[in-house]
């Protein structure tokens, strides 16, 4: 109610006496108190003071940069190992033509590079295959996919989507059909150190649940990469999908242009200043479209792989509220002002003429 | 119909010719042609001719019942139809109803086209970039991107016809983008504003014990406006008023009776004693209130200790007592009647004032019981002897009241003399007293100003006795006239009355209270702090509009009164000429020239402090409202402190509504409660109807329906004040949390090349406006409260928030878009630098597309809701249930969803079980993107608060201080 009982006139009284007064009356219109239909119900009004504002300023500031740090250390741990093959795998004499060369089946496409490790690192190394320019979220090539066909035998035929790699020549459906799948990767990556070969575990490198509950173990490869156009990779048509776990990985899209794909992991510590030898079949053709490959090996920490961005940008959100903290704390000091002091009400001067 | 705003009885007579005519046989042989005007709007007026057996009687607004009429005291009549249906009068004065939309929403669907505008500029930028990207596909047979095999395409991704291609996609990209538009706002809006209405018509503080009537909306979507009124029409008659008369004081033979304090005198009081005294003067108002409501009866608030009860007899003159009181009953045109029931006597009056005098003779003991055609009966007491005793007047003529007259007459025998009995406007009885009827002159007069300066209607009252001869001689004169059938009777009439009403003898003076509705004043005065402008419009005279100005606050003491009027003489001789030309133009000129000599003062007195109070009356309008005036009439009104339009026609109120609607383009409240009301409610951007006891005509009419005037006070700056603001916060963060998802969709689109692929999965952004974000959003619209009501009544300054919009202003629209593309940015790049390329797990794995989408929106959803969290003053446990379980649900939902067969969830297949809980990178990259987005929000509003502080961020500091026992004792109390 108003201030001062000047809301006297205002047909409030004790609710006490109205309730009295209305149960008299049988059919009353009164409307039925509670607190939620007069609007009355408690509640909690923040309100920007000062003191709230320092204090939200600089504990977001105290919270934030030594989770940075954190961040920031975690990254720095990471031993990170990127070579880009692209275009030192393209022998000097097909310069020019790199087309031909990356289509024609018949080049030798080995290609011997070797890498320094900078720093111990510890197993498992995660080796990745990088990709960028690469559209994996095109509308057209994240549509091309059948989910039915790849989880089970029955729906062959369950090919919409697909096109145009839906049917081979022999007009059966090709599975796993779609241009994911056609366009599978097909580089490969042997390792060595001191001509020792270093296995790579290409085992459970997919998600479980794509494993276990997408692609079937009653799908087999049929009529894959039988057609004029060969895209990518081949599949063993032998090994159910589920098992294929680089298709798998593959299937996966990824997000953006640039990406990374687990190849597959070593597990064995890899000394500082080691030279492991790589042997790339560099098959899969970037070239058209002006993609770059690189292979990374890296280790990982509880933040994943190496990326700073996190560290800094938590580091930065924390600079600016300890500096926005710092900045009202000088505004407060030197812009003093009385708390809610009506006499401040802007138009009460301005407008001083138009009524008293 | 009370087209004029009045209930009181007219009376209606037959032609002398016709009246002989009283059963349906007469009727059929009944031939007779009647000639008349076209149909036009003019109430008090008609012209029109009978004619009847080759004579021509003229037809005058004394025949002619408008539609609506109720009949009283007779049973039925016979009548001829004039006109019909939209021809009537009624009809003509009514407006056609408008459409009605508040401004804000007006606004919102310019905001909704120019977010259609940047729908379809991204759309087309997306599509160029695609048709340019899908045109370089296929470049001389060489296949660029081979892996989406442009050879073998669809249209939609056809290289060689990519201009086509790129057509379709800007379709695609409409829907995608589709976000962009908030067509949920429309539904959300709805939903609010049907609660806001709940509110409105459950609030017990607008709830009039009286007439058990809540107050209703009776439309909810004009809830925002009622925050933005700038102008107040207000009818006087039932609105201002209660339409009852008080005789609350009298001067009789010179002394002054009558303790009864008037509103105005606390009115006075209260500006005597400024602030600190307002809480003892609410008590005083409330005991008098209280006095009069305790079963008083109407008509009557009279005390005075001398007077009552018989008491009169022992007063110094209680023979001039005696006959002021006679006169109080026997002159009048008030007819008794007796109620069947019960047995009470009670009055029909043409006017109330009548009925409160009759009232208060009979009160002092002079029972008027009885009217005949030719005589009076009252009950009375005989001082001396001291009994009652009934007393019989014979009535011989009545020279009844008109306003050019401005006083009524009676000439009565009883007892063998002859009286004329009188009352009439101070201005004309004094001058027709008699030399030896003046004593007590000088004494009256200083009463006389008394009263009228504390409101109050008044009334002198003379008598005069009369010679038989004298009378004789004039009667005879009187009747050769009223009996001839000249064009200038009316004047000749008078002059005769003339004749005789000289010679007076004073008795007194009268004073009547035309009664304020509670807390009228109160009202008045917050509502002229929230600098509302409150305009009179009413059908009264123009002294009755000047003194209930003064009691209700709108015309104050030292206010200077520009009158702008054509009741000057040259005008009137101007009239009496009836050159219909001549007369127009002179008053043009004559309207013109006041208005001229109004502005003039203004700029003159611009310097000074006198505030200034226009008073129109009806014919002046008339002028002053065509073309080549209105604006200036409208530039001196608008200048003016209180503006009053009196004696004006519905079509009048309703056409000033129009001119200051249209012209000012500020918003306009018009209040009224009668049938006359309708068309300015209709007119005016709201009607607010009070529910009073003329009937539902202006209840129908209106779009909010209150029982008091003074509930007009909570229900703008309480109920006007949150609604606008609750409206203008829900759409300007509508906005926001649209914008800031659309544009996500589209910076993906960026990296995703143009091809209308949605960052997110299906189901997500379907529920996006549905479960996610809705919720909160309609708590702000229905529970905000930037202050409590009680601070919302105290400091009234806090409405032109409203008024001048300055929470939907441009600025504040497009500072809310910006912060939507902002927190569109944060969240976009933030998410895709923290997640992709590198491992984002310890296991080594990479985040793929639907586990950046997930992050992504999760995001989304953690920072519109959070970003609302942070907007909103007022958090009650339904604010946070719908905040947090809007949160919490995302979650739920993703659960779920993830976790029932990939035929159904498809690509959402336990990417959040399996691939977003376990990684630390998920849950970090939500707390950095949510704090970073609320970040530039949160600073601005600290900084803003500090440095530029709205009102409303002043008075909730306060309030905050205050939150101490003492504040909330005196907001619960």
């Amino acid at each position: 109610m108003g201030e001062r009982g000047e809301t006297s006139s205002m047909g409030g009284g004790s609710d006490g006496a109205m309730d009295s007064f209305t149960s008299a009356k049988k059919i009353s219109k009164r409307p039925k108190y509670s607190r939620f239909t007069q609007q009355e119900l408690p509640a909690c009004k923040p309100i920007l003071t000062p003191g709230w504002v320092i204090t939200t300023f600089i504990l977001v500031g105290v919270v934030f940069i030594p989770i940075g740090l954190a961040s920031l250390f975690a990254s720095q741990r990471v031993v990170e190992i990127v070579d880009r093959y692209d275009e030192d795998c393209i022998p000097s004499r097909f310069k020019d033509k790199v087309l031909g060369y990356i289509q024609d089946e018949k080049t030798n496409k080995t290609c011997m590079r070797s890498l320094i490790v900078p720093k111990l690192m510890k197993s498992p190394i995660y080796v990745y295959y990088q990709l960028s320019n690469f559209y994996q979220n095109h509308r057209r090539y994240v549509k091309s996919r059948s989910d039915k066909q790849l989880r089970s035998n029955e729906s062959m035929w369950k090919t919409t989507n697909c096109e145009p790699e839906a049917l081979g020549e022999d007009g059966k459906p090709i599975v796993p059909c779609g241009l994911i799948a056609w366009s599978l990767f097909n580089d490969t990556y042997k390792f060595s150190v001191n001509n020792n070969p270093l296995d790579v575990n290409k085992r459970n490198i997919a998600w479980d649940s794509d494993r276990e509950h997408k692609f079937g173990s009653d799908v087999y490869p049929r009529n894959f990469q039988s057609g004029g156009l060969i895209g990518g990779a081949k599949l063993n048509s032998s090994i159910p999908l589920n098992e294929q776990e680089d298709l798998i990985v593959w299937m996966r899209t990824a997000a953006l242009p640039t990406f990374r794909k687990l190849y597959g992991r070593i597990e064995v510590d890899l000394e500082a200043n080691k030279k492991i030898t790589v042997t790339i079949k560099n098959n899969y053709n970037t070239y058209d479209f002006g993609g770059e490959k690189h292979l990374v090996l890296s280790t990982a920490s509880w933040i994943g792989g190496k990326n700073d961005f996190l560290g800094v940008a938590y580091l930065a959100v924390g600079g600016i509220c300890l500096f926005l903290a710092i900045a009202f704390i000088l505004v407060y000091v030197l812009k003093p002002r009385p708390l809610g002091d009506p006499n401040y009400l802007s138009w009460n001067r301005n407008q001083a003429g138009r009524w008293n | 119909m009370n087209l004029d705003g009045e209930t009181n009885l007219k009376l209606k007579q037959s032609l002398d010719v016709t009246s002989s005519l009283c059963d349906e046989r007469c009727l059929q042989v009944f031939t007779a042609v009647i000639r008349c005007e076209d149909p036009n709007d003019k109430l008090y007026s008609f012209v029109g001719n009978l004619h009847y057996t080759n004579e021509v009687y003229p037809l005058s607004p004394q025949q002619i019942l408008l539609r609506d009429s109720k009949l009283k005291n007779t049973d039925y009549v016979y009548g001829v139809v004039i006109f019909t249906g939209h021809d009537t009068k009624v009809m003509q004065n009514a407006t056609h109803p408008r459409f009605k939309r508040s401004k804000i929403e007006k606004r919102m669907d310019k905001i909704i086209y120019i977010l259609f505008s940047s729908l379809i500029l991204i759309s087309f930028v997306g599509s160029c970039f695609f048709g340019m990207e899908t045109r370089r596909d296929l470049v001389d047979q060489k296949y660029r991107r081979w892996y989406l095999r442009p050879d073998d395409t669809t249209v939609f991704y056809d290289p060689t016809r990519a201009s086509l291609s790129a057509f379709f996609h800007f379709l695609t990209g409409l829907m995608l983008y589709g976000y962009l538009i908030p067509i949920s706002l429309y539904v959300s809006i709805e939903i609010v504003k049907v609660l806001q209405s709940v509110f409105i018509n459950q609030d017990l503080r607008m709830y009039d014990r009286a007439t058990d009537k809540p107050a209703r909306a009776r439309t909810s979507n004009l809830n925002e406006e009622l925050g933005q009124v700038d102008t107040i029409f207000s009818d006087k008659t039932g609105t201002l008023t209660c339409n009852s008369m008080d005789f609350v004081k009298c001067s009789i033979a010179g002394i002054a009776y009558g303790k009864g304090e008037t509103e105005v005198e606390s009115a006075l009081a209260r500006r005597d004693w400024p602030s600190e005294g307002s809480e003892i003067l609410s008590e005083r108002i409330d005991s008098h209130g209280n006095a009069v409501h305790s079963g008083m009866v109407k008509g009557f608030n009279f005390r005075d200790e001398r007077i009552m009860n018989g008491m009169w007899v022992e007063e110094p003159r209680p023979d001039l007592i005696k006959k002021f009181f006679q006169v109080l009953a026997i002159c009048h045109t008030v007819i008794p009647e007796v109620d069947r029931d019960t047995g009470d006597l009670y009055y029909e009056a043409e006017s109330q004032d009548e009925a409160a005098f009759v009232i208060a003779a009979r009160k002092v003991g002079f029972e008027f019981f009885e009217r005949k055609q030719k005589s009076i009966s009252l009950h009375e007491v005989d001082y001396v002897r001291g009994e009652n005793i009934v007393r019989h007047y014979e009535l011989l003529h009545v020279l009844e009241f008109s306003s050019l007259r401005k006083r009524m007459s009676v000439i009565v025998r009883s007892e063998g003399d002859l009286l004329l009995l009188c009352k009439g406007a101070d201005s004309v009885v004094f001058e027709r007293l008699s030399k030896d009827g003046r004593c007590f002159e000088h004494e009256t007069k200083n009463h006389i100003n008394e009263y009228s300066r504390v409101g109050l209607r008044v009334m002198v009252i003379a008598y005069r006795k009369l010679g038989e001869e004298e009378y004789e001689t004039w009667a005879e004169e009187f009747r050769k006239v009223k009996t001839s059938l000249s064009a200038d009777r009316d004047a000749l009439l008078d002059a005769a009355a003339d004749r005789i009403e000289r010679d007076l003898i004073l008795l007194g003076a009268t004073a009547v209270e035309d009664k304020l509705q509670e807390g009228v004043p109160r009202c008045i005065e917050k509502l002229a702090q929230a600098q509302i402008r409150i305009w009179m419009l009413t059908g009264d005279k123009l002294e009755t509009a000047v003194n209930i100005g003064y009691a209700c606050g709108l015309l104050r003491q030292g206010m200077k009164e520009i009158v702008i009027t054509l009741d000057s003489p040259d005008i009137k001789v101007l009239e009496e000429q009836g050159d219909e030309e001549v007369l127009t133009k002179a008053c043009l000129e004559s309207i013109s020239k006041q208005i001229r000599e109004g502005k003039s003062q203004l700029t003159s007195a611009k310097e000074g402090a006198t505030e200034f109070g226009l008073i129109i009356d009806g014919k002046s309008l008339n002028f002053a409202l065509s073309k080549n005036l209105e604006d200036s009439l409208l530039n001196l009104s608008i200048n003016c402190a209180s503006v009053i339009f009196c004696r004006s026609s519905p079509k009048q109120k309703a056409l000033v509504t129009r001119l200051v609607r249209l012209k000012l383009g500020k918003t306009t409240l018009s209040v009224g409660d009668g049938g006359n009301d309708v068309s300015m409610l209709q007119e005016a951007d709201i009607g607010v109807g009070i529910s009073g006891v003329e009937g539902l005509q202006a209840v129908m009419a209106s779009d909010f329906a209150i029982a008091q005037f003074r509930f007009l006070e909570r229900l703008l700056l309480v109920h006007g004040h949150w609604c606008y603001r609750r409206i203008a916060m829900m759409i300007c963060y509508f906005f926001y949390k649209n914008i800031a998802f659309g544009f996500t969709l589209f910076w993906f689109e960026a990296y995703a090349s143009f091809s209308g692929q949605p960052a997110y999965n299906d189901w997500d952004m379907s529920f996006y406006n549905v479960f996610f974000t809705s919720l909160p959003v309609i708590a702000l619209g229905v529970f905000d409260q930037d202050v409590s009501a009680c601070l919302c009544l105290k400091y009234p300054l806090l409405y032109q928030e409203g008024a001048r919009n300055i929470l939907f202003s441009w600025c504040r629209i497009l500072g809310w878009m910006a912060n939507g593309v902002g927190s569109s940015i944060i969240i976009f790049f933030c998410t895709t630098n923290v997640m992709v390329e590198q491992a984002f797990r310890r296991d080594g794995r990479v985040a793929d597309f639907e586990v950046l989408g997930v992050t992504m929106y999760t995001c989304v959803v953690w920072a519109v809701n959070c970003q609302m969290a942070l907007s909103i003053n007022y958090f009650t446990w339904i604010h946070h249930f719908f905040i947090w379980s809007s949160v919490a649900f995302w979650y739920i939902f993703m659960l779920i969803y993830g976790y029932i067969s990939p035929t159904i969830s498809t690509t959402a297949y336990m990417v959040f079980l399996e691939a977003a809980t376990p990684s630390l990178l998920y849950w970090l990259s939500t707390l950095l993107v949510v704090v970073s987005t609320l970040l530039p929000y949160f600073s601005y509003r600290a900084f803003q608060t500090w440095l530029q502080p709205m009102p409303h961020d002043l008075i909730q500091s306060r309030q905050q201080l205050k939150h101490s026992k003492e504040h909330t004792k005196h907001c619960e109390s």
